[in-house]
Parts: structure tokens; C-alpha cells; sequence
């Protein structure tokens, strides 16, 4: 019991807290930024611009089947070379945008497959142009139906961000290393503790796409 | 099948692209002499996971060791009583390319001095001798580096430092198991995925002192001298550099912090890290 | 990018193999793992169904990582030894097989609720209408699915460089670490995952038109 009380003392639980504050921070801006890349990447995938579409879907293709953990060391380590310098916290960010856009763009591009095709062509014999149809009548059908999963996605990424702990991100894993680092009796402590933080975050946003694929789905 | 199989092959084209794109990247350098100076602010990678070196705090989150004091010394040294010294953490992993990408301004993390890293980074003198040691838990048969020679022996180290290459150098039939830091290291240790850690004694002494259970054993096999390190060509910054690391021996500042850190350690010979 | 290649070519290759075995070996296991919870999770008994939901849930909702380095650094020190491959191996099957699970739930609730009560009528136990009538179209439905399941499974088992399981990141990752030539390193580690990954999933897009 002592190892427990002192492994939780207030002091370590800020601290854990803290590299929570920065997980989700990452992942919030990194989901945003993904999403709006993702949306235009997707669109540009789904209309067929002639070579430019075909190329833009194949690197989103290789980036997709790349392991992320790959990507992050790309951005950190070689990148640089090239004169692109990055801090941890930008070089984390860049990584899982690169990714979670990629894998954002087949969301959209399957969301926006999925709404009738006849929705197309009722908007344009009614006069609307090409893009119009598209912003005003299929996206904002294709948006609901995407929402389930990108909140699921959502929950990907923040469990990757875990891979971040490996360029010195100092986020939650990182943080319980440190604080086991110190006194290796820590470590089961600081692994359930972690978990059971990771597990309430992604599981509190589950429910919610849940309930949202019921609502929209 | 044909048609996917196509475009298998042209996954290739983006990537060739990228490399001729790097190649063709120009990296602009700074004069980070001039630049800390007129900032009167020099940013340092330190460690955060090694003992005596440089430990983070939980309670406050500062950098602890005789790397940060030193590094501290240094600063206000060249630039005055009202320098700043900032410090990142840096792994044994990200400390080259931190330097290299200009993140940080110079490195105070327990780094070797070697051959291989001189072709693309800047050494100062040396500050520190330190040389690579065994740590074992008590009782263990290991004694020294020659036990390890056998195959099916595990021994943990830090990938991307000396202590990988000399393993391979003096107990090349044992398999070496590289880890992402110190404090992963002592974990795998501890968890039974090999017999010994390895590298330098000061570090292993460090968690050795923490960690009663376990000992240094087999004195220290190799040398290796601890050198401050800039990015390539910053010459001017590794003068001053030199140069303050010579007023803080003469006027025994570098002794005092020495003593501050590892006077206490039983087995740990003050005197030859004073000699590097 | 040709020289790390060409210097390089066993310590790669090893890499690739031991990434590939390791990835087998997870997506058999968790295909094994996975169908079963997912059938605890339809079959009318409530115990069974909250068992398989608990398991689901937990090993869906925490990072990959923090399960491996679990078994890499905790599992050790109370229970058994245990190496980086295989760590990362238990990691990688109890990760995947939540969302084979999830897959394969999805795949047998598609298939018609009245072919089970069909099968019944016509004199079938629950277990063999579930196993000869239930489950093989939903096999056949989840194929696309599974596979790229396997595929997250191929990337997600670059898993095994944080606790030294020889798996090709990790090759790669010391390779780059020892000779500072990360950009080509790493171009070549990626060529050597897309020559597993990209011919799979555009395999799995290809049967996914075909199966609509």
C-alpha cells in the first residue's frame, strides 16, 4: 500500500495531468488541421481533376500505409536536414496532421460516395453549378454521415500521440517514464495510472460517436 | 490485378522526388556566437532521465545535475551574471539532431567525445573522464566485461551511443539489447530482459545509488572523455566555450561542482574524472 | 538511398522478416481472439456479452504502446520473462483483436436475423446454425475489413523498435542512429513497408468493389 501512496502523491498526479493537458492539446489542434486538409484532399481524390487527383490519391495512398511511428521520425529527424526545423511540440503536430489527413481524405471521399449520386444531378438540372451542388447540397449530407468516424479517429489519434514520447514530446507517457525513472517501483503504478487516464478519455469519446452514429447514421 | 500492381510501381516516383528535393535543400547557418551573446542567452540540451547528470523534477519540472550546473557556469561566464541559461531535454537519441536542426545552442548530456561524431558535430576540450562499466544486480556472476562474452548473454544499452559499438568490440558473442534511454535501460534490466547494463560508469553510478539492489562491477573497460559539443563550424562559440571552461578550473568553480555531485559516491574516483 | 541498401542488406531484411513474422503471428492469434469475443458479444447469455464488451473496450480505448511496454517492462518483473518480440507480439494481438472483434460483431449482425431463426425452425442447434449458416457469410462480408485490420497490423507492429524486438523500425531506427544518414534510412525502411502494405490494401479496395 505505501508503494501506492507514494507513487500517487499529489506532486506525480499534477505532473501526469499535466502531459494529459499536452496529449490532448496535440491531438486537438493536429484533429482540426487534419480535418480541414482532409476535406479538401478528400474532395480533390473525389471529383477527378485529370493527373492531379490521381497523384494527390496516391501519396495520400503511401502515407496511409506507412507506419506513423515512421512519419514521426521523418518529421524529427530527417526533415531537418532539408532545412525544415521543427520543435518536438511542431514536429509532433506535422507528423500526425501528415497522417490523420491522409486518413481523413478516404473518410471524406467515402462520405461523400455515400450520399446519392441522383442528389448530383437533381441539383444541377435545377440549375446549381458543379461546386455549388457540391457545397451546398452533398457536402453538408456527406459531413453527418461523417462524423462517427471521425470522432473515431479522433480516438486513434490520441493514442498515437503516445508515439510522440520517443522525440521527447512531453506528453503523458513520457511523463510516467520520468517519473519511474526515478524510483523503478513506480513503473506498475505509473502504467495503471496512465491507462486508466488514457482509457476514461477515449472511452468518454466512444460513447459519443455511438450516440452519434444512432442520431446521423 | 494488373492495374493496382501499376500503381505499386509508381508509389516509387514520389519518393525518389522527395530525395532529390532534400538534396537540393539549402541549410542557412547562423554565427550562434554572436546571436547568444547579444540575447545573453545560451539554450543547452541536457539529459533529463540520468542521474547526477541531469534528472528532471517532478515537483517543478527543472533539470537537475552536474551537466546543468556546469552548463550554468558556463553562461554566465561568457556572458555576465545576468545570462540566462535555458535547458531541453534531449535523449541520447535526439541530442545530435536537436544541435544540427538549431534547436538547441550546444550540448551538456554526458557525450563521448568520438571519432565518428566529430565528422559532424564540434567537440570543446574534454570536462569529464568517464569510462563505460557493468551494471549488475548484486550477486550476479557477472564481474566483468569478459563474462558477457557468450552466446545468448543480453545486455541493455542506449541506442545511438559508444557503449553499442564497444560491446560489439569487447564481448562481440553477446547479443546487445539497444533501448531509447537510461531509464528504459534499467527497466528492461530490472525486468530480467538481460544480465547487464552498460555505459558510462558516472551514469550507471548514479542509478546505482538509487537503486541499492544493484552494483558497478568490473572497474571501467574503456575511455571516455565527456566533450561539450556544438553544430559543425561553430568555431567561434566553441572558443568561448574553451575558454570559460579554463577560468572555471582556474578559479576552482569546476572542482567545487565536481565535488557537489559525485564527491559522495563510494567507488567513483573523483580524481580521474578531473583528468579527462 | 542505393548504398544504405546495398551496405545494409541483411540487417534490413532480417528486419522486414521479423516484422512480418510478428505480424503473422499477431493476426492469427487475434483472428482466433477476435471472432470468439465477437460471438460472446451476439450469443444470448448476458454474462458472456459484458465479458467480451469489457475486454473490447479496454484494449480499444489504450494506446498500443502503453499495452506493449506493459508486457515488455511489467509482465517480467511479477509473472514470466518474456523478449521485446514477444512483448510486442502480445501487444499487437491484444490490440488487434478488439478491433477484429468489433469487425467481425459488425460483420455477423449484417447478415440476416432471420437465417438464424430459419436454421432453428429446421431442427439446427444455436452453435451449428452459428457455424454453418451465420458464420461463413459473414466471414465472406468482413474479408475487405479484416484486411485492413492486417495492414494497421503491419504498420502497428513498428510497436516492437521501443522494446528492442529486431522488427524492421528497429533496424532501421539503429541503422539511422549509428550513421546519421537518417533521411535515406528512413526512405528505405518506408519503401520496405509499402512493398507489404500498398499491394494489400489496394488489393483490399479492389475486392471491396467486387464484393458490392
Amino acid at each position: 500500500m505505501s508503494i501506492l501512496s507514494q507513487a500517487y502523491t499529489w506532486i506525480n498526479l499534477k505532473f501526469l495531468l499535466e502531459g494529459l493537458g499536452v496529449t490532448l492539446e496535440v491531438s486537438l489542434i493536429s484533429i482540426v488541421l487534419s480535418f480541414v486538409i482532409g476535406l479538401l484532399l478528400g474532395v480533390i481524390r473525389y471529383v477527378g481533376i485529370k493527373y492531379f487527383s490521381a497523384i494527390v490519391g496516391f501519396i495520400i495512398d503511401i502515407i496511409r500505409n506507412l507506419p506513423l511511428l515512421l512519419i514521426i521520425f521523418f518529421t524529427y529527424f530527417a526533415l531537418p536536414k532539408t532545412g525544415l526545423r521543427m520543435s518536438p511540440l511542431s514536429a509532433s503536430i506535422a507528423a500526425l496532421v501528415v497522417f490523420e489527413s491522409a486518413m481523413l481524405a478516404e473518410i471524406v471521399r467515402s462520405g461523400i460516395i455515400a450520399v446519392d449520386p441522383g442528389q448530383m444531378e437533381g441539383a444541377r438540372a435545377n440549375g446549381m453549378t458543379y461546386w455549388q451542388a457540391m457545397w451546398y447540397i452533398i457536402l453538408p449530407q456527406a459531413l453527418l454521415k461523417m462524423i462517427p468516424p471521425l470522432v473515431s479517429q479522433f480516438i486513434s489519434l490520441i493514442k498515437d500521440t503516445s508515439l510522440a514520447t520517443i522525440i521527447v514530446l512531453p506528453e503523458l507517457l513520457y511523463r510516467a517514464q520520468i517519473i519511474y525513472g526515478q524510483d523503478t517501483r513506480y513503473m506498475l503504478p505509473m502504467y495503471f495510472m496512465i491507462a486508466v487516464m488514457y482509457f476514461i478519455v477515449c472511452f468518454a469519446l466512444s460513447l459519443v460517436a455511438k450516440r452519434m452514429e444512432k442520431k446521423f447514421g | 490485378m494488373s492495374k493496382w500492381f501499376k500503381k505499386v510501381l509508381i508509389a516509387v516516383v514520389p519518393l525518389f522526388l522527395l530525395t532529390v528535393l532534400a538534396a537540393c535543400g539549402q541549410k542557412q547557418t547562423d554565427n550562434v556566437y554572436q546571436r547568444t551573446k547579444s540575447a545573453k542567452k545560451i539554450v543547452w540540451g541536457v539529459k533529463a532521465d540520468t542521474r547526477l547528470f541531469g534528472l528532471m523534477n517532478v515537483k517543478n519540472g527543472d533539470i537537475e545535475g552536474f551537466d546543468v550546473d556546469l552548463a550554468k557556469a558556463i553562461t554566465k561566464q561568457m556572458y555576465g551574471k545576468d545570462a540566462q541559461a535555458e535547458f531541453i531535454q534531449t535523449t541520447a537519441k535526439t541530442k545530435v539532431p536537436l544541435l544540427k536542426n538549431g534547436n538547441i545552442d550546444a550540448v551538456a548530456a554526458a557525450m563521448t567525445i568520438t571519432d565518428k561524431r566529430k565528422k559532424i558535430i564540434d567537440y570543446t576540450q574534454p570536462y569529464f573522464g568517464a569510462g563505460q562499466s557493468l551494471l549488475v544486480k548484486k550477486g550476479s556472476p557477472i564481474k566483468a566485461v569478459r563474462d558477457l562474452n557468450k552466446a545468448g548473454t543480453k545486455v541493455m544499452a542506449v541506442k545511438g551511443t559508444t557503449a553499442v559499438d564497444n560491446i560489439h568490440k569487447f564481448a562481440p558473442k553477446a547479443k546487445v539489447l539497444e533501448l531509447d534511454d537510461y531509464a528504459q535501460s534499467f527497466t528492461a534490466l530490472k525486468s530480467g530482459q538481460g544480465v547487464a547494463m552498460t555505459t558510462d560508469n558516472g551514469i550507471l553510478y548514479g542509478i546505482a545509488k538509487e537503486n541499492p539492489d544493484y552494483e558497478v562491477v568490473g572497474g571501467t573497460f574503456t575511455n571516455e572523455p565527456y566533450g561539450l559539443a556544438v553544430d559543425k563550424g561553430q568555431t567561434e562559440m566553441r572558443a568561448h566555450i574553451d575558454k570559460a571552461l579554463d577560468q572555471l578550473q582556474a578559479n576552482g568553480t569546476y572542482s567545487r561542482l565536481v565535488e557537489k555531485w559525485f564527491g559522495g559516491i563510494p567507488g567513483f574516483d573523483v580524481k580521474e574524472v578531473e583528468q579527462p | 538511398m542505393i548504398s544504405v541498401l546495398t551496405n545494409n542488406w541483411s540487417t534490413l531484411l532480417t528486419g522486414f522478416g521479423n516484422t512480418l513474422l510478428s505480424s503473422v503471428i499477431a493476426l492469427v492469434f487475434s483472428l482466433v481472439i477476435g471472432s470468439a469475443f465477437a460471438i460472446m458479444e451476439t450469443v444470448p447469455s448476458k454474462v458472456a456479452r459484458v465479458i467480451a464488451h469489457t475486454y473490447i473496450e479496454i484494449f480499444r480505448n489504450i494506446p498500443l504502446l502503453v499495452i506493449t511496454m506493459f508486457f515488455y517492462v511489467v509482465i517480467p518483473q511479477y509473472v514470466a520473462p518474456m523478449t521485446g518480440f514477444a512483448a510486442g507480439t502480445v501487444g499487437l494481438t491484444l490490440y488487434t483483436s478488439s478491433f477484429i472483434a468489433e469487425t467481425v460483431r459488425a460483420g455477423i449482425q449484417a447478415v440476416d436475423i432471420g437465417q438464424m431463426e430459419g436454421a432453428r425452425s429446421n431442427g439446427m442447434t444455436y452453435w451449428q446454425a452459428m457455424r454453418y449458416i451465420i458464420l461463413p457469410q459473414a466471414f465472406r462480408l468482413v474479408i475487405p475489413p479484416l484486411g485492413n485490420q492486417f495492414i494497421n497490423l503491419i504498420k502497428n507492429s513498428s510497436v516492437l523498435a521501443f522494446v528492442a524486438g529486431f522488427d524492421l523500425m528497429y533496424q532501421g531506427d539503429a541503422l539511422a542512429s549509428a550513421t546519421f544518414d537518417t533521411f535515406n534510412t528512413y526512405l528505405v525502411v518506408g519503401v520496405f513497408y509499402l512493398v507489404l502494405t500498398l499491394p494489400l490494401s489496394y488489393y483490399m479496395r479492389h475486392l471491396e468493389k467486387k464484393l458490392v
